[in-house]
């Protein structure tokens, strides 16, 4: 029952007065977070609380010849070691992966990544647990590994997963999009084609909060309480039924206060696992948080993509298609988190935002001896990979065919008219006006001007660059009939019930790292009913006390539980229309609705606000027939189709001619997620989107030596960028509502982080023109530019 | 969190106390100052000290002083204090150059002047700065009190003139006139360490000639000087093409190696790069000096 009402732009909206609904409200949480009264993981202490430690192999492949755990066991306050061995007696060695595969819990044949699990010591306190893993003996037998991905599938290379029956290869899968033949067919017909290898580097979501868990078995009622770092607790304890064997209803999974996920709190890691056994086998609860080191090195890594991209286009610039191969690392384990029938993710979506007549691509995924993962930070399910090469390779083709990037761009994007758009993969863009954005960005920016004073400065040895980036992403997953994750469709709950005062509580399946739920969707029901924000309470992240849904990540969160939230609005304030009617004598198709309060069409004075009407329903007015005595509804949303947010971004950057070293000077985006609800939110989330996609483009790399020491290890050499290494953001907007969204809005969680990479390589790419070059991989560090500068740029890996 | 092997804490409250402390706890026993080496050492298990002999409450070390033509620098001087002095920035601008590119300000108020030096990591770089102010260290043990170049002070990645059971107290800094310094580093992002960095000092005489120059190499593996593109400037007058070839000369006689903040070639360039620009700079600086 999707009703799509339209709404004009909030006049309050960019006031600092109080909306009921949608505009630039303060957050609700941020209260407690400013004064350090956040709660999250680590700060839970239970009575007879225990601590657990993970041993981690050293190396990235070896086959272990044995482990000798008894010094550990003896050492003072150890309670219990636990070893591969110990599992497979409970069947607990290996648990599913999200992309049906499995991935070892603690090691029993092989390590197949430096950083894997090993043993797991539980002991009275972190300091014990943490001295003991010395004391644990393991023998290696060290094997050659497989490091370098381009290798992977060579005849001779190493079987990593000699775990599955009848593997002889890294092989994990193929999986295409589009129409190869007819691409082919455009491509053979075009007057140019520019093609480059480009490496998308492996980079980790590093959120602040490390990953942890803290598992309560209580023996007598066989029940298990597990407060976890997790985007998705639903999910979670639906897969740990699966695994455990514990009843689902017996499993109460708690997300706390979440310190930042970015990806990185989607799948299942063997931690949380080895916290559950912990207190089975000691009957105390045991908490295991990981430290830095831990988090970079085994949880989820995001990118590490490969992409051959090819771009065709008529000599006056009219571009015709694109195709692509790419390679993808999957590491050890295939532990991906995507939509089950998309193992690239949507990384089909790299037709961009242009009107072509022909599309294809090919992924390969492969094993390797690194950290399993994939899908992570802020991606949209590899977006990111898909608009870096779109963005890249049309830059390529304005400098082949000596076109102003912009004006390329300006010739090519799909028309306003032209929505619903059906792309060459199968994609239904939903709406959208792009060349107004690019319009916007390029007045914000005085693009012509910037123009202008690069030439000037070019002149002067100089080195300046102008980078542009337009992006579409689909978000919002999605659809069941398309999309599941271990076949659970990807739909969202939420109830609501208003309280006999008027106030609210809003029970919500998502659950925020910190993108602000509780005041968004506060916002959204007060938007719908009426009910000022502060009165609404905004529950998320237990599953005792919420209704079931897949969680937050892809920026599925405004998208599809926002939707359900405002549908659920909608439903109480169709009863409240009937308690209203009763209320007032009179026949709800009398009745008319103004933001809070329903009066009788032709009498405003005459009518019942929510706060009436609630105490009505708990009351004792006579209800009509069919309407019981509770102003409460619940709905469960299952999205049409996914929403496609896009923007347009420009990048300035200064390069130093003597050292390489680039400097972000200016950053203008322009994004258009649909609705806005608050737009203080919604800056928050382009400002953080937009830092980290400076520390993609100029630092973030987690690099491996041959033998497969992961060099990423620690934030001094694994860096993200601080307030000094990004400029003043200029954010505008333009607002174009999804025309299938209950209210419009599209997402814009990770808009940023996806369209903003492309801009700042560009702009560095645009700086290196004097030198000839025509394109440089991620990141770009002093040296690599330097090399750049020098003719000679290398790919990272 | 990260969790070091265990160690027992003791706090000393004079040098005195601190030298009895270290003889008393023997060689497994370190002093932390500002912590900000020690502890992410002892945090993955690099350093495993037993004891910890904290020497923050040694306020006696605290100081910047000038001494007719020295400038005295206790050991226990924060890198902030440093960066915040204006009587340093007049004197010796390199160091508030050097100042203004280490870490960031969490560890600039408590990593001190000492630990630096005596934590002697390749790429730290008040090591540089001291080298190119021709500076002296002056170390206290049971046996007294020595004072040595800074070149004696090094011996080396990680290792100093310090003896286990001896302290950094003070740093001096001979002020000359009609001198100047800079600093320049490149870094992947703030709060890195070097991926190379030059510092330079030059005084002039008289006639407008440099009666002496100084120049330091950051995390190119050079131990002392650049001594060969010193001597080459030295006498002249400052100008472009000896800068050039001092450029040269200190690429030619650095060692990097190639790690993660890049290869060995691009190494090489910035150590010409650099010195050139802090020469410029220090020149400029010197000259200014002259005139005020
Ligand atoms: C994130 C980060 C970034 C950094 N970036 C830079 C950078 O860019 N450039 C740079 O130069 N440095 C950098 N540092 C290092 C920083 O400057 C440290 O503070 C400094 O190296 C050590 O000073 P400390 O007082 O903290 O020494 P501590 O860590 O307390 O001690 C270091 C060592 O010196 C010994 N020691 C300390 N004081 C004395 C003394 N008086 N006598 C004898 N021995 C002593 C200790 O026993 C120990 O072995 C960085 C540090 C961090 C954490």
């Amino acid at each position: 029952m999707t009703i799509i009402e339209e709404r004009a732009a909030n006049p309050a909206a960019g006031d600092d007065d109080r909306p009921i609904g949608y505009g630039r409200i303060q957050r609700k949480e941020d209260p407690r977070f400013v004064r350090g009264k956040g709660h999250y993981v680590d700060d839970i202490v239970l009575p007879g609380m225990l601590h657990g430690a993970i041993l981690r192999s050293p190396v990235a492949h070896a086959r272990i010849v044995s482990i000798d755990t008894s010094a550990a066991l003896a050492h003072p306050g150890v309670v219990a070691v636990i070893t591969g061995q110990d599992l497979l007696g409970l069947k607990l060695a290996w648990a599913p992966t999200l992309s049906a595969d499995v991935q070892a819990v603690l090691a029993t044949d092989k390590v197949r990544f430096q950083g894997q699990e090993v043993a797991f010591v539980v002991a009275e306190d972190r300091y014990a647990a943490r001295d003991a893993l010395e004391l644990i003996e393991v023998d290696y037998d060290v094997l050659p590994p497989v490091i370098d991905v381009r290798k992977a599938l060579d005849p001779g290379a190493p079987v990593i997963r000699d775990d599955i029956e009848g593997r002889t290869d890294n092989h994990i899968f193929d999986w295409e999009a589009g129409d190869a033949a007819e691409t082919d067919a455009v491509f053979a017909s075009a007057d140019v084609v520019v093609s480059q290898e480009m490496v998308y580097p492996r980079v980790h979501p590093a959120p602040m909060e490390t990953c942890g868990a803290v598992a309560d078995f209580e023996p007598i009622e066989g029940a298990l309480t597990l407060y976890e770092t997790s985007q998705a607790p639903h999910a979670h304890r639906t897969l740990f039924a699966i695994v455990s064997g514990i009843p689902e209803h017996k499993i109460r999974i708690v997300s706390p206060d979440i310190g930042g996920g970015f990806g990185n709190k989607v799948g299942i890691y063997p931690g949380y696992i080895l916290a559950v056994v912990g207190s089975i086998v000691t009957g105390r609860p045991v908490k295991w948080m990981e430290d830095r080191s831990e988090n970079l090195m085994s949880t989820s890594f995001a990118r590490d993509y490969i992409m051959q991209g090819e771009i065709a286009a008529t000599k006056d610039g009219r571009i015709l298609a694109v195709r692509s191969t790419v390679l993808a690392d999957h590491g050890a384990f295939n532990a991906t988190a995507q939509p089950s029938k998309y193992p690239a993710g949507f990384f089909h979506i790299f037709t961009g935002s242009y009107d072509l007549q022909a599309a294809h691509c090919k992924v390969t995924g492969v094993y390797t001896n690194k950290a399993p993962g994939g899908v992570a930070y802020a991606c949209s399910f590899r977006v990111t990979e898909a608009v870096y090469l779109v963005e890249r390779l049309v830059d390529m083709l304005a400098r082949k065919l000596e076109m102003d990037p912009a004006e390329l761009r300006l010739k090519n994007l799909i028309k306003p008219e032209q929505f619903p758009y059906k792309n060459k993969t199968g994609w239904e863009y939903d709406s959208g006006n792009y060349e107004q954005a690019l319009r916007k960005s390029m007045q914000m920016a005085g693009y012509d001007e910037l123009r202008r004073e690069q030439q000037e400065k070019r002149d002067r040895g100089e080195l300046m660059g102008i980078g542009i980036s337009f992006f579409t992403e689909t978000v919002g997953a999605g659809p069941r009939k398309h999309m599941d994750i271990v076949g659970l469709g990807m739909a969202d709950g939420a109830e609501l019930r208003i309280h006999p005062t008027g106030k609210a509580v809003v029970r919500i399946s998502v659950q925020s790292q910190g993108q602000g739920h509780e005041t968004t969707f506060a916002q959204i029901v007060a938007e719908e009913l009426g009910i000022p924000p502060e009165d609404i309470d905004v529950v998320h992240g237990d599953t005792d006390q919420t209704p079931f849904g897949l969680g937050t990540y892809g920026s599925r969160s405004t998208p599809v539980s926002g939707a359900a939230v405002a549908l659920v609005a909608r439903k109480v304030r169709e009863k409240a229309k009937f308690i209203a009617a009763a209320m007032l004598e009179t026949r709800p198709e009398d009745l008319e609705w103004e933001k809070g309060r329903w009066f009788v069409k032709g009498d405003p004075s005459v009518g019942k606000t929510m706060a009436e009407i609630a105490m009505g329903a708990h009351g004792t007015v006579t209800l009509p027939e069919g309407i019981d005595g509770n102003l409460d509804a619940e709905v469960t949303y299952d999205p049409p189709n996914l929403t496609f947010p896009f923007g347009a971004y420009i990048c300035v950057v200064d390069v130093d001619p003597g050292t390489g070293h680039v400097t972000v000077r200016r950053f203008i985006a322009v994004d258009d997620c649909g609705t806005r609800i608050n737009p203080m939110i919604i800056e928050g989330q382009v400002h953080g989107g937009l830092t980290d996609g400076v520390g993609m483009a100029l630092m973030q790399f987690i690099e491996f030596d041959a033998e497969g020491n992961n060099l990423g290890g620690t934030f001094m050499d694994y860096l993200i960028p601080t307030a000094l290494e990004v400029p003043d953001w200029e954010t505008g907007f333009t607002v174009t509502p999804s025309p299938h969204h209950p209210i419009g809005a599209k997402g814009i969680g990770e808009s940023a982080t996806v369209g903003s990479p492309p801009a700042i390589v560009n702009a560095v790419v645009d700086a290196l023109a004097p030198f000839g070059i025509t394109h440089m991989d991620m990141p770009c560090t002093p040296a690599r530019v330097w090399e750049a500068m020098q003719g000679r740029p290398r790919p990272p890996i | 969190m990260q969790i070091p092997a265990s160690f027992d804490y003791v706090r000393a409250s004079t040098v005195d106390d601190a030298l009895a402390l270290l003889d008393r706890h023997g060689p497994e026993s370190r002093v932390v100052a500002g912590g900000h080496s020690l502890l992410p050492m002892m945090k993955l298990r690099l350093a495993r000290p037993e004891w910890l002999i904290d020497i923050n409450e040694l306020y006696e070390l605290d100081y910047v002083l000038r001494d007719g033509n020295t400038l005295r620098v206790g050991a226990m001087t924060r890198h902030a204090t440093l960066l915040a002095s204006p009587e340093i920035f007049r004197l010796f601008p390199i160091v508030a150059d050097a100042e203004r590119v280490i870490a960031d300000p969490t560890v600039r108020n408590r990593g001190t002047i000492g630990g630096s030096l005596c934590q002697a990591d390749p790429a730290e770089d008040l090591s540089t700065v001291c080298k190119v102010l021709r500076a002296e260290a002056v170390i206290r043990g049971p046996g007294g009190e020595r004072v040595l170049s800074m070149d004696d002070f090094h011996r080396g990645a990680y290792e100093t003139a310090v003896a286990h059971n001896e302290l950094l107290c003070e740093v001096r800094f001979p002020i000359r006139p009609r001198s100047g310094s800079a600093y320049e580093k490149v870094e992947r992002r703030v709060g890195d360490w070097a991926v190379v960095a030059a510092g330079a000092a030059i005084s002039l005489a008289a006639d407008g000639t440099m009666d002496d120059v100084a120049i330091g190499l950051t995390a190119v593996g050079v131990a002392g000087t650049v001594t060969e593109a010193e001597d080459l400037l030295r006498g002249r007058h400052p100008q472009e093409d000896l800068f050039l070839e001092a450029g040269r000369l200190a690429a030619l006689a650095s060692k990097p190696i190639a790690d993660q903040r890049g290869p060995i070639d691009y190494k090489r360039h910035l150590a010409d790069e650099l010195t050139r620009r802090v020469l410029r700079r220090a020149a400029a600086r010197a000259a200014e000096a002259q005139e005020g």
